[in-house]
Order: C-alpha cells, then sequence, then structure tokens
C-alpha cells in the first residue's frame, strides 16, 4: 500500500552516513513490526544493523542493503549446512510429506498444489486423508486428488483414528510402487494436548511404517499469523519432527514476518510459499524475494 | 512468561518509589512497557500508538492508592482503558422487524466463516429460532458440502444451488427460500477472500446490495496479526460490516487482533470461536480479552481489592 511504500521512502531519506539516529530506527522498527517480525526479532535485527554501522560508515543505499543481508541470512541460515537447490522428493526412494498445522492455514490446499507439481515433474503420488474430523474434509482432498489425478486413501467411516489412515495409505503407496505420499491432517492448535499426541503418533506409525522413507515433515504457516506463529512452530516441531515450513497466503498484502523468528529461533527452513487458490499457485521459497516483499510492501 | 509485563513494569517504576502521582515524566518507561506488552499480543503498531496517547491522557495526575504500587495503579488505568476501548459486552444479533433477519458473513480464507455459520444457526435454534443457511462459496474444494454436512449435525436446512451457480444469484434465491419456508433468521455463508482481490470484494459487494443483510459480521481469526487492522479497515469501507466474531480464541494467541479490528471499525464483536465443534461459541466479554492481551490476571485482583478498601 501508500503508506509502506512512503516507509521505504522514508527509510531512505532517514538513514545517513554513520550510526542510525532515533528517526532511523523507529522507521526500520515501524517497517518490521507491521511486517508481524515481532517486537523481540525486530529489536535483534537492528542491533546488528546498528553494530555494523558503528564499526563503518555506509552511505544510505549501502546500509538498507546491509540491513537486507542480515534478514536474508536469517532465512538461509537453517539451510547452511544442506544442499539447497531445489526441494524436491528424492527420485528412487520412497518420499513421505506430513502436512501439519492449526485449523484453516491452507495444509489441504498445500497438498492439492505439491500433488499437482510433483506429478507434473513425474513422480508417482499418492494422497492419505488424515483428516477425519472436520466436516467435508475427505471430500475436500478428493476433489484436489481428481484435480491432479492422484489417488486418495481414505476411511469412508467418519471421526475414525487418523493413524489407522496414515498405516492403509502407506501399505498402498508400497504396494503401487509410489515415489511420494501426501499426508493432510486434521487442523489442531497448539495448544491442545490431546490432538498434538495424535500427530506426535501419526508421525511415529510414519517411521515405524516405513524406515526406509524419506520423511519430510512441513509446518503450513498461514503469512497473516501474528507472533503466534512462533508458538506454532515450537509445539509442532516436538510433536512432528518438523523438517520445513511452507508459508501460505503471500497473495495478500500481509508479510508473514514471524517466519523470521521461526527460521531463526527453531533453524527451520521456509521451503514453499502459497500465492493463491488455484492448484499452480505454490512456488518454492526465495529468501531473497521474501526479503524484498517485506521490506517494499 | 507470565505476568512479564507486571515484573518490567514493577522495574520501571522502581526509581519512582515514594512518588504519589503518576504525572507525565514518571510514567514513559512504563509506557514503553504496555507498549511492547500489545504489540507481543499483535495489537497494530498504529492503534498501538492511538491507545498509548489515549492512556497517557488518562494516567496523567491520577492519585497513586495506598496499598497498591504506581505500577499495578498504572496497569489498572491500562486495562480500564482496554476495556472501555473494546467496547460493549454481549451485543445481540441484529433482529428485523419482519422477518427473515438476514446475516451475512465476511472474511479472509480460512478464518472460520463456514463454522460460526453453523455456530449460529445452532446458538439461534438454542433460542426457538428457525434457520436455513445459504452455501454461496462455489469456488472453495467441497464447500457446499461442509455445510451441508454441519447443517446435518444440527438439523438445519440448507439452500445450495451447486457450484455452477452464480454466488449472487445464490444469495438471492436463499433469501426467498427463506421467506417461503417462514423461517426466522437466513444467514449467508461467503468464500473467503482477500480485501485486496477487487473481483472478490466487489462480489460481496453486490451480495450485500442484492439481500440488504440486518447483520454483516466479519469474521476475524484471533491469531491474526499486524494485518488484522488492514482487512478490517478495507472490508468496513468497501462493505460495511455491523459486527465482528473472533474465532480460534481456544488457542493460545494473545488475541491482539481483537483490538485492531474494534478500533478501526467501531463495530462490536459479538461473539467469540472457542473450538471446532458447533456448540463452540460463546458470547464476547471485553474484560477477559483485555486480561489476555495484557498477559496478566492477579495484578489487576490486588488493584481491585485495594481500591475496594479505600
Ligand atoms: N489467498 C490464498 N488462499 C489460500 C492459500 N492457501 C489456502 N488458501 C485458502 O485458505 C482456506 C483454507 O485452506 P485449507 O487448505 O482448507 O486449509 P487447512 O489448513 O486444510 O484447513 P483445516 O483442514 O480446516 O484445518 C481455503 O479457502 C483455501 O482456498 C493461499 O496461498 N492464498
Ligand atoms: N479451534 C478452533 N477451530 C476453529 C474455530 N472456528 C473454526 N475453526 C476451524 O478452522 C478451520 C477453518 O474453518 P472454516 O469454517 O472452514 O473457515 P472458513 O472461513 O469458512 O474458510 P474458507 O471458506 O476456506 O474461507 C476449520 O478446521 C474449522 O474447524 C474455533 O473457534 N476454534
Ligand atoms: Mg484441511
Ligand atoms: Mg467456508
Amino acid at each position: 500500500g501508500k503508506t509502506r511504500r512512503g516507509l521505504i521512502n522514508q527509510l531512505k531519506a532517514v538513514v545517513g552516513q554513520g550510526p542510525l539516529n532515533e528517526d532511523a530506527v523507529m522507521t526500520i522498527e515501524s517497517l518490521l513490526l507491521q511486517a508481524d517480525v515481532g517486537i523481540e526479532a525486530t529489536e535483534t535485527i537492528i542491533e546488528t544493523l546498528q553494530a555494523k554501522l558503528k564499526e563503518e560508515a555506509l552511505p544510505p543505499e549501502e546500509a538498507i542493503a546491509y540491513l537486507k543481508t542480515i534478514l536474508q541470512d536469517i532465512l538461509d541460515q537453517p539451510l547452511q549446512n544442506q544442499n539447497n537447490d531445489d526441494f524436491v522428493p528424492e527420485k528412487d526412494t520412497f518420499n513421505i510429506w506430513l502436512v501439519t498445522g492449526v485449523n484453516g492455514a491452507g495444509k489441504t490446499t498445500t497438498i492439492g498444489k505439491l500433488a499437482h507439481l510433483t506429478q507434473k515433474s513425474g513422480y508417482n503420488c499418492i494422497i492419505a486423508a488424515a483428516d477425519t474430523f472436520r466436516a467435508a474434509a475427505v471430500e475436500q482432498v478428493k476433489v484436489w486428488g481428481e484435480r491432479t489425478n492422484t489417488p486418495v486413501i481414505a476411511n469412508p467411516g467418519k471421526n475414525t483414528d487418523p493413524a489407522a489412515v496414515v498405516y492403509d495409505a502407506i501399505s498402498a503407496a508400497k504396494s503401487r510402487n509410489s515415489e511420494l505420499l501426501l499426508v493432510d491432517t486434521a487442523g489442531r492448535l497448539q495448544n491442545k494436548k490431546n490432538l498434538m499426541d495424535e500427530l506426535a503418533k501419526i508421525r511415529r506409525i510414519i517411521s515405524k511404517q516405513a524406515p526406509e522413507a524419506k520423511i519430510e515433515s512441513l509446518l503450513v504457516l498461514d503469512a497473516t499469523l501474528g507472533q503466534n506463529g512462533l508458538r506454532q512452530a515450537q509445539v509442532f516441531s516436538e510433536a512432528a519432527q518438523l523438517s520445513g515450513v511452507v508459508l501460505t497466503k503471500l497473495d495478500g498484502s500481509a508479510k508473514g514476518g514471524v517466519a523470521l523468528a521461526v527460521a531463526q529461533q527453531l533453524n527451520l527452513p521456509i521451503r514453499f510459499i502459497g500465492v493463491g487458490e488455484g492448484i499452480e499457485d505454490l512456488r518454492p521459497f526465495s529468501s531473497y524475494e521474501f526479503v524484498e516483499a517485506l521490506l517494499n510492501g | 512468561m507470565f505476568d512479564a509485563l507486571a515484573e518490567r513494569l514493577e522495574d520501571a517504576w522502581k526509581k519512582l518509589r515514594g512518588q504519589d502521582k503518576i504525572s507525565k515524566s514518571n510514567i514513559q518507561d512504563a509506557l514503553k512497557e504496555v507498549r511492547r506488552a500489545l504489540l507481543e499480543a499483535d495489537v497494530n503498531l498504529q492503534v498501538v500508538k492511538n491507545f498509548i496517547a489515549e492512556v497517557e491522557k488518562e494516567a496523567n495526575g491520577a492519585e497513586v492508592i495506598s496499598g497498591v504500587n504506581p505500577g499495578q495503579q498504572f496497569i489498572k488505568i491500562v486495562y480500564d482503558e482496554l476495556v472501555k476501548v473494546m467496547g460493549e459486552s454481549n451485543v445481540p444479533l441484529a433482529q428485523a422487524d419482519k422477518a427473515p433477519t438476514i446475516i451475512l458473513m465476511a472474511g479472509l480464507q480460512g478464518t472460520g466463516k463456514t463454522t460460526a455459520t453453523a455456530k449460529l444457526a445452532l446458538y439461534l435454534q438454542k433460542q426457538q429460532q428457525t434457520c436455513l443457511m445459504v452455501a454461496t462459496d462455489v469456488y472453495r474444494p467441497a464447500a457446499i458440502n461442509q455445510l451441508l454436512t454441519l447443517g446435518k449435525q444440527i438439523n438445519v436446512p440448507v439452500f445450495e444451488m451447486g457450484t455452477d451457480a452464480n454466488p449472487v444469484e445464490i444469495a438471492r434465491q436463499g433469501i426467498e427460500k427463506a421467506k417461503e419456508l417462514g423461517v426466522d433468521t437466513v444467514l449467508i455463508d461467503t468464500a473467503g477472500r482477500l480485501q485486496i482481490d477487487q473481483d472478490m470484494m466487489a462480489e460481496l459487494a453486490q451480495i450485500k446490495e442484492t439481500v440488504q443483510p440486518h447483520d454483516t459480521l466479519l469474521v476475524v481469526d484471533a491469531m491474526t496479526g499486524q494485518e488484522a487492522a488492514n482487512l478490517t479497515r478495507t472490508f468496513h469501507e468497501q462493505i460495511g460490516i455491523t459486527g465482528a466474531i473472533l474465532t480460534k480464541l481456544d488457542g493460545d494467541s494473545r488475541g491482539g487482533a481483537a483490538l485492531s479490528v474494534r478500533q478501526v471499525s467501531g463495530q462490536p464483536i459479538k461473539f467469540v470461536g472457542v473450538g471446532e465443534k458447533v456448540e463452540a461459541l460463546e458470547p464476547f466479554y471485553p474484560d477477559r480479552l483485555a486480561s489476555r492481551i495484557l498477559n496478566m490476571g492477579d495484578i489487576l485482583t490486588l488493584v481491585e481489592k485495594a481500591q475496594e478498601e479505600i
């Protein structure tokens, strides 16, 4: 919007030679806070920038570039020791991607998009409809199965044990020689102990039933989220042994700044972004683009 | 974590021990802590600024109650202001002079509109009112099916025309159906939409224009961050809302979005969602949410006690 564009111009105007004055700090602070970066992470980021500028007098353009580097480094850190070219299922291996998150974050839609993307790239894919709770959740994921020509393993009964569905889906995937099993799970708020236990059980069954599989456990975070996103990542991380994050709804005007804190504190890489409700609206995550969008509005 | 604000406020006031008045100069550190607490609770930055300015005015010159330290006294001022800004509790749904009352649901994707539609229908049914729910979400896979399933659960009829029909037309015919059935209230579920999606916002405006609802409720996820203010502003400007429902309050989010929604729209929060089940709907209590946002309960009880003793 207008005000945000105003902010970055303002930023250029207030960042002078040498250390940031109070005006500049305030401007950067409001930019980051309004992107949901959170007050703690914001303070750390500004301190890092300030330390650099005290050490070395940078012209405004370079100071802003340095700020971007700080942000990008936070996002890239979790991938430091990994080959981070493309995040794809491993070929000639059985891959299982477990998709988790709070209610309404965009899990099922992301499953649909992932099925499309991987089918298109020639993977033999299958979906487990392990949300056995929400009204018409199975029907929803089945529509995505039809759209993407992906078989969906579901239990026709209502309120059945989701772990049983996952169990069946792993057998089905193996007998069909599938390369990728996508597991849709019910939305759950991280403070619901029984539901988090249920998720932990699903995660255990996956390891146990498919010890040979390459497992990715993804948390779907809504970019509209505020600071609760960090709490979600903490608790889901434990229950589901998370290995990455998908940030959805970035086609809106929310910036998803809480992802910075998630990357930093939990060392979780962001793998994909959701940029719409359509089948093609999933993109690999780019820290460069994310930071540009965060600061430029 | 708990009462972190109270602890930091304590520090802010330490150097002021012995002072018996809250003044502009001795209040600054404490205001900073309140600002921080509100930001941590996801209250929108601009809303925080306005709120702090208001508190500063209120607090200036307040007498400190004996038996309470100025920090605690100050929290009470902040809390009271927060409750005031948050508006009334228990604002009922609109009621048409002549049935049916028409209620339109609106909001971003995944906030809980469809669930809240069923929750409201059940709530009204418990008050001996008859309802019809109208399924206008032709976009999201199985959205109609979701509403039909919920309708069956609570025994409330659902009007739908499949996914090939136009949402505006579905809404229009839904109202006719409601009149034909003679129900007391008709609830219109709509597809989730981003406030920056002009086509979808135009569609919603057209639905509203067509059905002339008595209540237009913005459904907002309690976990929403800074965006709560922007989305509320746009929905209010372009559609015109008459109230809000705050969902997923059964989580552990601090719910600062509530303050943003209320401040920006000036409209009351009518209900809160506290679970996935259709029964999980409660009236809104501003005092509870104020404590939740400030993340402190005990200290308030203490201040209240001290106040009673004078
Ligand atoms: N604009 C936008 N909407 C999205 C995106 N991803 C998902 N949605 C929408 O968000 C809503 C919720 O998506 P779902 O995929 O049903 O979310 P979920 O996490 O499976 O929800 P539950 O299973 O109920 O917890 C739907 O209306 C989706 O179309 C995105 O990247 N952008
Ligand atoms: N825990 C909890 N979950 C809720 C609450 N309200 C809704 N949900 C869940 O949130 C998710 C999304 O709810 P929906 O009613 O489908 O949301 P919606 O706004 O209709 O979504 P779209 O139509 O896709 O925009 C579902 O998993 C619901 O069960 C609530 O108050 N608490
Ligand atoms: Mg789902
Ligand atoms: Mg819906």
